[in-house]
């Protein structure tokens, strides 16, 4: 077995004896290039509805519950998916992100929540994930499509628009999800939760 | 003789049987959406609009249940949450601006008043609907209390 592992070391530090120097750099690049692609593209695949609303779990129970809210269906044909609120867009915490839910993949395996009583009996503590989650990253995938500096609080109604010229401004720790729980999804029983 | 009536009948029935098959489904009964054939789907009459400007309305009657005067779509009102008391409980109706539920609604069926709304008045749509634009699907000639008393003074339908 060491012994192995020595002709492969010195294999990788001998100099190329049948390739030219071009060959290697040249081939390196581009294969460089089809290997960062591919893994993007199986990346973006990752991010779709289609992908995520292929296992069951996700088709029946989430995914029911956020057809017919406004961020599937509206007057004006804008939709959030999925990956538009529970994957960050920008590639560090994306990468994070996408590390994070090799869980869900267990959770898959071992089928967790593929009855409708089991996502009943998480539903707390997986609406808690993620309501830490977005009071952690400041409601950031909200904020990716509702850009505090772009509302027009005079066509707020006046609540809203106290709420939110206080509430969003630096000097204060609340953010989106601090109010708006709930909005594409079900609540969990709310009684142990302080809001 | 009696062959040509016989002929003349039958050419009268013949005549009625072709003016009355010009379609073979029934008519569908006079029900809200008027007209049409038990085949022929109908086009639903359109969603009422978003009640998104009303204010408040006054109650046509001191009883009538007030009507909700902003948009509730997607509110959750089931065992786990309640949406409406979110803003309209006792503890959340200062802060939020809204009125509280009213204290009949903390009553059982005893009239008792609890410290909670009471299950039998949890669901709030079973009496409180949005005001929208939407016509009335059938004639009605119900008044208002305050007309019905103005009439009454005037001794105008007694």
């Amino acid at each position: 077995m060491m012994d192995r592992l020595k002709y492969y070391w010195s294999l990788l530090r001998k100099p190329s004896v049948h390739y030219s120097l071009g060959f290697l750099t040249l081939g390196g690049f581009l294969a460089g290039i089809i290997f960062w692609g591919g893994f993007n593209t199986a990346l973006e695949a990752t991010n779709t509805e289609q992908f995520c609303v292929g296992c069951h779990e996700m088709y029946s129970n989430p995914y029911q519950e956020l057809k017919g809210t406004i961020h599937y269906s509206n007057r004006s044909g804008v939709r959030a998916e999925c990956s538009d609120c529970h994957v960050p867009h920008d590639w560090t915490h994306k990468i994070g992100r996408k590390m994070e839910a090799s869980k869900e993949v267990w959770g898959w395996l071992f089928g967790s929540i593929n009855t409708p009583e089991k996502f009943e009996a998480k539903r707390l503590e997986l609406a808690r994930r993620e309501w830490h989650r977005l009071k952690a990253n400041d409601s950031l995938e909200c904020r990716n499509c509702h850009e505090f500096d772009s509302m027009d609080f005079t066509l707020q109604d006046p609540r809203a628009a106290e709420a939110h010229s206080t509430a969003l401004t630096d000097d204060s720790d609340e953010t989106c999800i601090d109010c708006h729980k709930g909005i594409a999804h079900e609540l969990p029983d709310m009684a142990e939760v302080n809001r | 003789m009696k062959k040509l009536i016989a002929i003349l009948l039958m050419a009268s029935l013949a005549l009625v049987a072709l003016a009355e098959a010009p379609s073979l489904s029934p008519s569908s009964p006079d029900g809200l959406r008027q007209g049409g054939t038990l085949g022929e789907a109908r086009n639903a009459p359109a969603i009422a609009g978003d009640p998104r400007d009303v204010k408040r309305e006054v109650r046509n009657y001191p009883e009538q249940p007030p009507v909700i005067p902003h948009v509730i779509r997607d509110y959750q009102v089931d065992k786990r949450f309640n949406r409406c008391l979110d803003c309209h409980s006792r503890e959340a109706a200062p802060s939020a601006g809204a009125p509280m539920v009213s204290v009949t609604h903390f009553m059982d069926r005893n009239f008792q008043v609890r410290a909670e709304v009471t299950p039998g008045r949890y669901f709030c749509t079973q009496c409180h609907v949005p005001q929208t634009d939407a016509e009335a699907l059938v004639e009605t000639d119900f008044k208002p209390i305050d007309q019905v008393i103005r009439e009454g003074d005037r001794g105008e339908n007694q």
